[in-house]
């Protein structure tokens, strides 16, 4: 387990190195993570790679994250592990909706279902991906269901149809609307029941 | 005439039975004895062919080997040693042709709804659905998830539903035993 420090070390060697492609960097909860240029990704996962003394031949995740109301609405946030070095490092590249991300397939295979599933869930295109098609989501599904602005329960539902003897979709019919019930916690409920109940027990209890 | 009065059980008198039918002068043990020596000599049982069918359908159940998530967990211990569905004669088949009962043991998703009802056609008639746990009864803790079908009775009928997130064996083997109540109740040859 790479200390804080460790990392801090790491983060200003491979500043050092890169630093132009490198717009920000830092060590926040014992993770290092840096924020890189959209055009200069492949560029700085390559080095990562082939860099004789960081070696982080695996990359572990790629992943999105929306940050609605961002001029730059999405991150795409790259998971690297260095075998060598046991250590771990996070990659960040900032996007507008629509402007693609170039496609690290070339320099991990292993990008590529995680570019499709950042794609699907998302709707952020990958340049130069072999093969762009959703991943997990319905056949002909639409939208972008990770997307902050799309809603929790979707366009469409199944159903199967006797007359026509297929699954057929249809929109949503809710009987009853998502709620987010926004009581306390049945614990502290129980505190006031305990107080209406017992007022000698809660009386001791705000005592102690 | 010394013929004894035979004993007849409280419960066969309740239930219509006497011996008010057989004619005067005639032992009734004797003719129950000479009636059950005939039956056992030629050597069959006499029952109805609804009850017969029954008796074989329920005492077959063959699912189809089909698990969707979590609960197909469970349904794998029930198929297990401790709760040996084998003596039910529940025994997993990995076709559906060969299956006539199918547990929906999951959540059903939007885009696994279409293969789940073409398992279903496939499958031979009479066939048996069981939707176990809370997703596959009605989308359960994904009810307003866009993704998933809100209920497995949306694509097939079930016949019996076992709650549960997800059920213990106890609870899927109990749902299967009510399936096999269910069959034992219908009546095959007199609905035409």
């Amino acid at each position: 387990m790479a200390t804080p420090q460790d990392l801090d070390i790491l983060g200003r060697q491979i500043a050092q190195e890169i630093g132009t492609d490198i717009l920000s960097w830092s060590v926040s909860h014992g993770e290092l993570v840096m924020t890189v240029e959209r055009p200069s990704i492949i560029r700085v996962l390559t080095y990562l790679r082939d860099s004789e003394s960081l070696q982080f031949s695996q990359l572990m995740d790629v992943c999105g994250v929306d940050y609605l109301g961002r001029e730059l609405r999405f991150d795409v946030v790259y998971h690297l592990l260095s075998l060598l070095r046991n250590q771990r490092i996070r990659i960040k590249v900032e996007v507008e909706e629509g402007v693609p991300v170039p496609s690290v397939t070339s320099v991990y295979s292993s990008a590529n279902w995680w570019e499709r599933e950042v794609f699907d869930l998302y709707g952020i295109p990958f340049e130069d991906h072999p093969d762009l098609r959703r991943i997990l989501t319905d056949y002909g599904f639409e939208g972008y269901p990770l997307r902050k602005d799309f809603p929790l329960t979707g366009y469409v539902e199944v159903r199967y149809d006797e007359d026509q003897k297929r699954v057929v979709y249809e929109p949503v019919k809710l009987p009853q609307a998502f709620r987010n019930f926004d009581f306390e916690s049945p614990w502290e409920g129980m505190e006031f029941a305990v107080e209406t109940l017992f007022p000698m027990k809660a009386g001791r209890r705000s005592d102690g | 005439m010394g013929v004894k009065k035979p004993f007849l059980p409280k419960e066969a008198i309740n239930a219509g039975y006497s011996f008010e039918a057989i004619p005067e002068g005639i032992d009734p043990d004797a003719l129950l004895q000479a009636l059950t020596q005939e039956v056992s000599h030629r050597g069959f049982v006499v029952t109805q062919l609804d009850k017969l069918a029954a008796w074989a359908q329920s005492g077959s159940l063959w699912p189809m080997t089909f698990g969707l998530a979590c609960c197909a967990i469970e349904m794998m211990q029930t198929a297990a040693s401790r709760y040996d569905l084998d003596r039910f004669g529940v025994v997993f088949r990995p076709s559906p042709r060969q299956a006539d009962l199918m547990i929906v043991a999951g959540t059903l998703t939007n885009k696994m709804a279409g293969p789940l009802r073409k398992v279903y056609d496939q499958m031979a008639e009479p066939r048996y659905v069981i939707s176990m746990g809370s997703c596959a009864n009605g989308g359960g803790y994904y009810h307003y998830s866009y993704s998933v079908t809100r209920g497995c009775d949306r694509i097939v009928p079930v016949d019996v539903y076992v709650p549960g997130c997800p059920p213990t064996a106890e609870a899927l083997l109990y749902g299967i035993l009510q399936l096999q109540r269910k069959i034992n109740r219908e009546k095959h040859f007199s609905r035409c």
